[in-house]
């Protein structure tokens, strides 16, 4: 395939807006190849987008349709010759997820988070979505087995574990949520700082943050730890934010990459003592990543309107129903986790969601390294990620922002910097912040750029970027986003101006990571204990079975002596 | 003679239990011994009688016919209809739920699950109210104070109360059954009443009722309460109200008898109301006694694929959902179903007596590997392999936890997702031939 | 009446054309004064009737049963009493149905004969 006179923004390989052609062979990108020609001249061309941070497949994703049929039937669509009927908004049907995402033009997305016990549920719907490629970050800051190694101190038992829980998970990186107030949750409690006691354990989330950390790059795994920090959608967390982030400044990465990745920074960047005095603290926030190079985000923005908050964070969702007096969903995972899930409608007139909207664009716009931010809605729980065009448009144009800061609650300007903020992003800064970024926070190497060897994941958009003026033709931009011209994923088209053409299915990424076997031996002894007396079910029907995932891409990590020997 | 082969720790495939701890010897290819099963599963897992072949009704009687056949008829009579109902999935894997929704999508039927005469007001609830639950171990390892309300595990879920709930053995939980208070609230006396601390009898259909006053004494507004509450004197129902206000960890347990009586998904509403205000006193979850093994698992995976968890509506091109309109029962009590393809269920025996005469009045296809009633109405009757025991697959555990069911033994007949999957190439087949012949 | 799942219904649930299901389903639970009060002794018949339909039954004591109330196993013959109102959830009320018990020496239909005819 030729794909023709676009307008290329590549920015992993330094090409920001250079007239050229791209060709793909065999699914990859190349240097030349005969074939279908696709005429792109004069338009935006960029490597298929990429999604580090959504909630996309598994229990709690069903859990949200299962409560929300008025959602379902907002999204109907008809089965075609091609696709499979749609439904929902917040929370789409398997088959909506997918042809969604690239009619956009994205091309990868990976689910947030997975308890171990519960992953062969999120491979099951994982495996239903069409078209793109995925993975499942895997839970580990609630796990009885992680916080007993923490509180041992032992290190590499630790490592082994969290490559066993990869392996039975098929999972792709170390998700920690809320840690150690989870467990808490199990009677009822949470822990109030980083530096809380989990009852029963004997350990700090603090400990439990360094420690998966270190695991982490002792395991040399492609994506950092991926964080939800504790107090997360309180007002005042941005200290939490910030000391805990201080925990790990020194931490030495395995990779070219960041040592945390913080989930959905918006929820996280509190000021205020309640929710009378509630403020922006992005500016701070915004500080520590300009002056550290350790930590990247994703935005988590929230939009106006519908969205159905979930995350393994059940104390929050306890919190959120309580606040709104809406139904409720919560749920527990034996010896990993809880979780939550409570629909929501942001309201711009309602101060404390127009300064929440607010928070995501400063920290967008106030990182001067667009490398440090991911753009994302923490789909669903600040919008569903069909509503990523929005995004991006309040990114690039300050009159869109002036016009939207008009309709909202008159305290924001008082309670955030949002209104004197000039910038706009351009097209490599969207290039970034949606391609290019992600795939690198994730270590994905064949992902967000359109090198030779890259999966042959393009997306193109009915836009002149030498013409059209981002900054005041943002309706046009937004429709533009919203429905590429063209999406290619592995080099077949599969959406052309909005409509489906082909369903190929994606891969799933996972992670297998070698550990000396002796300290997967110390861990077994552990591990049988806690089937034989605490599981509810037996080992040997725990882990994902092989059949889940048909269409696996395993990436080999671990110690680098051990895998070469293997 | 072969030796025998031990298989261990496989997963029970009767009720919504999936009991993972089952130790079968096979031998000659056939089942010998089951170990650490109940006797339903037990029961299930030796075998019953089986239809030994498909069979199509001529001039009244079913006649044996081959499988291609049977597609073929299946095939025509789905084709034919305007609106087929394709009901049952509680008793199959998930792989064969799949396949049953392309189906449904392809020739426009109505596919709906045995929850709709079970715990399908509980999903109606849960619509309402959200579902405030945790897995089965998490009870185990912390529940202090277990109600079952309306449920009989001991008859219907005969190793829930030693594996996960009463008397489990867990984390903070050493002492079992003795750590525990176990309150059962039902109309009669039961095998699970005769294990508790305190047994409420209530008067049938005062569920409701009861459950409000509950609700109200524990906001502390029982003045309001009048002296007995159906049939259950205040000062029980305060007694009550204290024990789970002071539980470290409570878990509610409900079963048909509360989503079978007056009030139905109306009495789940208000119990998951209770529970989830319970939630500001102690920690407290809620779930409902999943009966058949795989009635959960439908539900999932008809939620990822059409965004509705059962009764869905495809006859349109988009999923429509509205229980009361769009439910097998009633589809059938108004006539408004023209086919109906019945698999892994005996909806003949299970529905009302009028719902069943309807079904005898349409063309039915019976996917199953026994003979039951369905068997009696039905036009073509396929049988399958037994999933769990003969084919593999996954499952859905009461709690929403996702498991391989193994093969056992080896089966001749094919698998529910290989029938459907017959049934759907000659769907493709003769919808091309009708479109070569009007070309 | 109320019906629901006992032990043996479930047993023999996959083997219904069995005598061992028809055994363990077709009778109907009454409380000892009114299995008294209606001169029952065991192996006798009971016919239990309601605007849906009538059924005979095999009388089996139960002494957890208050009185006045009827348990019959899940399934065809307890279904013959069972309206088709689902009032618009789908499900339609198998529990907390008034009925009326007699005794009777009116043999208990088996499982086709139950059905012979249900078509016509």
């Amino acid at each position: 395939m030729i794909i023709k006179g676009g307008i290329v923004y590549d920015p992993a390989n330094g090409i920001y807006g250079d007239e050229m052609d791209l060709f793909i062979d065999k699914g990859r990108m190349v240097e030349a190849a005969k074939g279908e020609e696709i005429d792109a001249r004069g338009l935006l061309v960029m490597p298929g987008g990429v999604d580090a941070h959504s909630h996309i497949a598994g229990k709690k994703v069903n859990t949200g349709r299962i409560m929300r049929p008025d959602d379902a039937r907002i999204g109907t669509e008809p089965r075609t010759a091609v696709c499979r009927p749609s439904t929902g908004y917040t929370v789409p049907n398997c088959y909506a997820m997918g042809y969604r995402y690239a009619r956009m033009g994205y091309t990868t997305a990976f689910e947030a988070a997975t308890p171990i016990l519960e992953a062969r549920h999120t491979h099951e719907e994982l495996e239903e979505i069409p078209i793109i490629d995925k993975g499942a970050l895997t839970l580990f800051g609630n796990n009885w087995q992680v916080m007993e190694c923490v509180r041992d101190k032992d290190l590499t038992k630790l490592a082994a574990y969290v490559a066993w829980g990869l392996r039975a998970a098929k999972g792709y990186g170390v998700k920690i949520v809320n840690p150690g107030g989870g467990e808490a949750w199990g009677f009822g409690g949470n822990v109030k700082s980083q530096n809380d006691i989990v009852p029963n354990f004997d350990v700090t989330p603090a400990e439990i943050i360094v420690g998966l950390a270190k695991a982490n790059e002792m395991l040399n795994l492609p994506h950092s730890i991926h964080l939800h920090f504790n107090n997360l959608g309180k007002p005042g967390n941005y200290t939490t934010a910030i000391e805990t982030l201080d925990l790990l400044k020194d931490l030495k990465p395995s990779r070219m990459r960041q040592v945390v990745h913080v989930a959905h920074m918006q929820f996280s960047a509190y000021g205020g003592t309640s929710w009378r005095d509630f403020e922006s603290k992005a500016p701070a926030i915004a500080d520590y990543f300009n002056c550290h190079n350790h930590a990247t985000m994703d935005m988590g923005q929230l939009l106006f309107g519908s969205a159905t908050t979930m995350t393994a964070d059940a104390p929050l969702e306890y919190g959120n129903a309580r606040l709104t007096h809406n139904k409720w969903s919560n749920h527990d995972i034996e010896l990993e986790e809880s979780s939550g899930v409570v629909p929501m409608v942001y309201n711009r007139k309602m101060l404390v969601n127009a300064v929440q909207w607010a928070i995501g664009l400063e920290l967008a716009l106030l990182v001067k390294d667009p490398w440090k931010v991911l753009m994302t809605t923490d789909h669903p729980n600040g919008s569903p990620f069909v509503n990523y065009p929005e995004v991006i448009t309040l990114l690039m144009s300050k009159p869109k922002r002036d016009l939207e800061m008009a309709t909202l609650h008159e305290q924001v300007p008082k309670r955030t910097t949002l209104a004197g903020m000039e910038r706009e992003m351009d097209w490599t800064d969207i290039a970034i912040m949606t391609r290019a970024a992600p795939a690198r926070v994730l270590g994905l190497e064949d992902k967000g750029h359109l090198g030779p060897g890259a999966d042959g994941d393009v997306s193109i958009y009915d836009l002149r970027p030498e013409e059209v003026d981002t900054s005041l033709d943002h309706v046009l931009v937004k429709k533009a986003l919203a429905n590429a011209k063209y999406t290619i994923k592995g080099g077949v088209v599969v959406s052309k101006e909005g409509q489906i053409l082909a369903t190929p299915p994606g891969r799933t990424f996972w992670v297998d990571a070698a550990v000396p076997q002796a300290d997967t031996d110390r861990l077994m002894v552990d591990l049988e204990e806690k089937f034989a007396k605490y599981y509810s079910i037996q080992i040997a029907n725990y882990a994902v079975q092989d059949a889940y995932l048909p269409h696996a891409q395993i990436i080999r990590a671990g110690l680098p002596v051990l895998s070469e020997v293997a | 003679m072969s030796e025998a082969i031990m298989i261990r720790d496989a997963v029970c495939s009767f009720c919504g239990c999936l009991c993972d701890d089952i130790n079968v010897e096979v031998e000659d290819g056939k089942i010998q011994r089951v170990r650490h099963a109940c006797r339903l599963g037990s029961s299930k897992i030796m075998g019953h009688a089986r239809i030994q072949s498909p069979m199509i009704r001529k001039n009244g009687v079913l006649v044996a016919a081959s499988f291609q056949e049977a597609y073929d008829k299946a095939a025509e009579i789905l084709l034919a209809a305007a609106k087929p109902l394709l009901y049952g999935w509680a008793s199959t894997s998930c792989e064969a739920a799949k396949k049953g929704i392309l189906l449904a999508e392809e020739v426009g039927g109505v596919l709906d699950s045995t929850a709709t005469v079970c715990h399908g007001p509980s999903v109606i609830g849960i619509e309402e109210k959200g579902l405030p639950g945790a897995t089965l171990g998490q009870v185990k390892n912390r529940a202090d104070t277990i109600v079952f309300w309306g449920c009989n595990p001991a008859e219907a879920h005969p190793r829930h109360s030693l594996r996960y709930s009463s008397n489990s053995c867990g984390k903070f939980t050493p002492e079992g059954r003795e750590g525990r208070k176990i309150i059962v609230v039902d109309v009669r006396e039961t095998k699970t009443s005769k294990n508790a601390d305190k047994f409420i009898r209530i008067c049938p259909g005062s569920d409701y009722e009861v459950i409000s006053a509950l609700r109200m004494l524990i906001a502390g507004k029982g003045e309001s309460v009048p002296d007995e509450v159906g049939g259950v004197l205040k000062a029980d129902l305060a007694d009550i109200a204290a024990t789970l206000k002071a539980a470290k960890f409570g878990a509610v347990f409900f079963g048909l008898g509360i989503t079978h009586s007056r009030g139905r998904y109306k009495n789940i509403d208000n119990a998951l109301s209770l529970v989830a205000e319970l939630n500001s006193h102690s920690k407290f979850v809620i779930m409902p006694m999943r009966g058949h093994y795989n009635v959960g698992g439908i539900g999932q995976v008809l939620a990822w694929s059409s965004g509705y968890p059962m009764s869905v509506d495809f006859t349109r091109g988009g999923p429509y959902f509205n229980p009361g309109e769009t439910s097998a029962c009633d589809l059938l009590a108004r006539r408004d179903v023209d086919a109906a393809l019945i698999i892994a269920a005996d909806a003949v025996s299970n529905f009302p007596r009028a719902t069943a005469k309807a079904l005898a009045g349409i063309p039915v296809i019976q996917i199953d590997p026994y003979e039951n009633p369905t068997t009696l109405l039905s036009d073509v009757v396929i049988p399958s392999a037994i999933a769990g025991v003969e084919v593999e697959g996954t499952a859905y555990r009461m709690d929403g936890l996702a498991l391989r069911l193994r093969k056992m033994v080896d089966c001749s007949l094919p698998s529910d997702e290989d029938i459907l999957m017959g049934i759907l190439e000659s769907v493709h087949k003769q919808r091309q031939m009708t479109a070569n012949e009007g070309a | 009446m109320i019906s629901g799942r006992t032990l043996a219904q479930g047993a023999g649930c996959e083997s219904k054309m069995s005598t061992d299901f028809f055994k363990a389903v077709a009778i109907c639970h009454l409380s000892e004064k009114d299995f008294k009060s209606l001169g029952l002794s065991e192996g006798r018949n009971v016919l239990l009737k309601n605007e849906f339909g009538q059924v005979v039954l095999t009388a089996k004591k139960d002494a957890g049963l208050p009185d006045s109330m009827v348990f019959i196993p899940m399934g065809p013959w307890a279904n013959v009493l069972v309206g088709t109102e689902t009032g618009g959830c789908g499900t339609p009320h198998f529990k907390g149905l008034e009925v009326e018990v007699a005794a009777t020496n009116s043999p208990v239909l088996n499982i086709r004969e139950l059905f012979f005819g249900l078509g016509a």
